[in-house]
């Protein structure tokens, strides 16, 4: 009740106050409010900056216009980074130099070397230096609110800004932590499968409601009273604990949800520090990044028909183990091929449809598949990639391995685009998938993936499954009818060894 | 700028990024998160202006860390975009 009223008190001023600071502060953060009015033409440079993050965006709706939308991306990073060093007096130009080069070449260097597998890993790693980032800045500012230009007449911190600040450390050390776990287990350093607290969603919720609470009691308290400093840090620490909760029990096939949620967590973060320096650029980045995670998880969860609350809560796949149907899939008649039998086929057929999955990824077998698809269409088959929006560890994971193994992006379609063409297909052949060709997803209603959009390959005249064994189901732990049905030949070896006997074979 | 002006910018930011991010092509999903992944590191004006300032030296340095972890996201996200964006081709018509 008191600190309703406290808040209601306070709005019209909080508002006033902004405004003041702003008219002689100015979003360039001059110290102090007798600086001189700053120019309009640096809101105007970071508006422009903005601008062109926009069009980097608006790049990546065709690749041909894609690498012009990076090269925006720069230019707008530019402005803002020179803007801001032009329009302060800095007084340590150089260390600030050496922090830009140490960081720049380790990020140049990180480019150059990581393999497109490792993509998702270096994605989240990069999340958790944005989140880290946002930390530290949040919590240089405040230590230091009179360089950011948020305090007040009296020298105390404006309240809008407490909860900008607050809420912008506490985004970014969910961001950094999430993001640590979300590497470790995306690299291999940790278990993909999910780790289980028991009682974690009352822990979960707790935790998250004395952050939120933090943050309230932080915003009405004032400088230097009881306990503010260690409010601040409480929340930060806090904030870095329930990260690490969220992500600990989610498993690895959910993961490209988390990495997804994880990017919409950076850009919000960044908006948060966008307000407390009242930046455009910062303010249009953050939200074009947090509306970008935030759809791209939507996808991912409507790819996997799960809501995003049942992706989050975590778990999922854990109970793979335990082995539903145990007993069932051992004794169903399979029918196993060879490399042989596969050239021989897919030489006769007139198309192809390849199915890719994480565990080509694994296998590294993505050249191989190019070079094998080569020698089918020097035959005069036709061949095409089908790629669920799920497969991989990330969006668009497959695109990539593909685009780097020099396969034409025209020839790679969505689901949408090529589900109803396996009807009329000779050969689906299927490299490291296996629950987004389940059929179960269409019929069985008792199954997890129930309900999940999943390429029809049962309708494809023969069905070649590369898979390493008989005995490890999909991600979900679900059998797959797909294996037992007669137009299936199970092809069962590595990824990367198989497809290259393949290729062996059609060479004669 | 007062509160609203900005939270206005925010609000219309926000539209603007869902129409732009529907628009991206799901076979580019990777270079936008790496993109967005370089642009969101513009929190690096954050960091400058906070190792600028000398006033507090622990603030100093915590502005300066953010400045170097920043500038490894800008470089590194930009470049492996680059990098990526390069591999995209179109089939070669003989």
């Amino acid at each position: 009740m008191a600190l309703g009223a406290a808040m209601n008190i306070n709005r019209p001023l909080i508002f006033a106050a902004a405004a003041c600071s702003a008219l002689t502060a100015g979003p360039a953060f001059a110290s102090g409010g007798d600086a001189a009015p700053v120019s309009p033409w640096v809101s105007l440079a970071y508006l422009v900056a903005g601008v062109f993050f926009i069009l980097a965006l608006r790049g990546l709706s065709s690749p041909e216009t894609s690498r012009s939308g990076n090269r925006f991306g720069m230019i707008g990073m530019a402005i803002a980074v020179i803007t801001t060093l032009l329009t302060h007096e800095i007084a340590n130009i150089v260390e600030i130099l050496i922090a830009i080069a140490i960081g720049g070449v380790a990020g140049f260097v990180i480019a150059r070397k990581i393999k497109m597998t490792d993509m998702p890993q270096l994605v989240a790693a990069f999340h958790s230096l944005v989140g880290l980032a946002a930390v530290l800045v949040a919590l240089a500012a405040w230590l230091n609110p009179e360089a950011f230009g948020i305090l007040d007449a009296n020298g105390q911190i404006l309240t809008v800004s407490r909860i900008e600040m607050g809420l912008g450390v506490a985004i970014g050390a969910i961001t950094f932590s999430g993001s640590v776990i979300a590497f470790l287990k995306l690299n291999g350093n940790m278990s993909g499968s999910p780790i289980m607290l028991p009682g974690r969603h009352v822990i979960n919720l707790g935790v998250l409601a004395a952050i939120l609470g933090m943050i309230a009691v932080y915003t009405v308290s004032p400088d230097g009273g009881a306990g503010e400093g260690w409010l601040f840090l409480a929340i930060t620490v806090l904030s870095f604990i329930i990260g690490f909760l969220l992500i600990i029990p989610i498993g690895g096939a959910d993961m490209p949800v988390v990495v997804s949620m994880l990017n919409s967590y950076s850009g919000w973060a960044a908006a948060a520090m966008g307000f407390t320096l009242s930046n455009t650029a910062m303010i249009i980045t953050g939200a074009l990044v947090g509306s970008s995670g935030a759809i791209l998880s939507y996808i991912m969860c409507k790819a996997m028909n799960r809501s995003f609350i049942s992706v989050i809560a975590g778990g999922f796949g854990a109970e793979a183990s335990s082995g539903g149907d145990g007993a069932a899939k051992v004794d169903r008649p399979w029918k196993r091929g060879s490399a042989e039998d596969a050239a021989y086929m897919m030489k006769q057929a007139e198309s192809v449809i390849i199915v890719p999955g994480y565990g080509m990824a694994v296998a590294q077998a993505q050249h191989a598949l190019r070079e094998m698809a080569d020698l089918l269409k020097k035959e005069g088959v036709s061949v095409k990639y089908a790629i669920h929006p799920v497969a991989g560890r990330m969006p668009g994971h497959m695109n990539v391995l593909l685009a780097e193994a020099n396969v034409p992006y025209d020839e790679v379609f969505e689901l949408e685009d090529i589900n109803s063409e396996f009807s009329q297909t000779d050969v689906a052949f299927i490299i490291g998938a296996n629950d987004v060709v389940n059929p179960a997803a269409k019929t069985d209603k008792s199954s997890p993936i129930y309900g999940m959009p999943v390429f029809d390959v049962d309708k494809a005249k023969t069905v070649f499954f590369i898979k390493r064994s008989m005995g490890g189901v999909g991600y979900a732990g679900v059998d797959n009818d797909v294996f037992y049905m007669d137009q299936t030949m199970m092809l069962l070896a590595d990824a990367k060894k198989m497809v290259e006997d393949i290729v062996k074979n059609l060479g004669h | 700028m007062d509160f609203i002006s900005i939270l206005s910018i925010f609000v219309m930011a926000c539209f603007v990024g869902y129409y732009v991010v529907w628009s991206v092509t799901p076979a580019l999903h990777t270079p936008l998160m790496a993109v967005t992944n370089a642009i969101s590191s513009v929190i690096i004006v954050g960091a400058l202006v906070a190792s600028a300032e000398a006033v507090s030296p622990v603030a100093k340095y915590l502005g300066l860390l953010a400045v170097v972890f920043a500038a490894v996201n800008i470089f590194g996200g930009f470049a492996v975009t680059e990098r990526m964006l390069a591999m995209y081709k179109k089939k070669e018509r003989k």
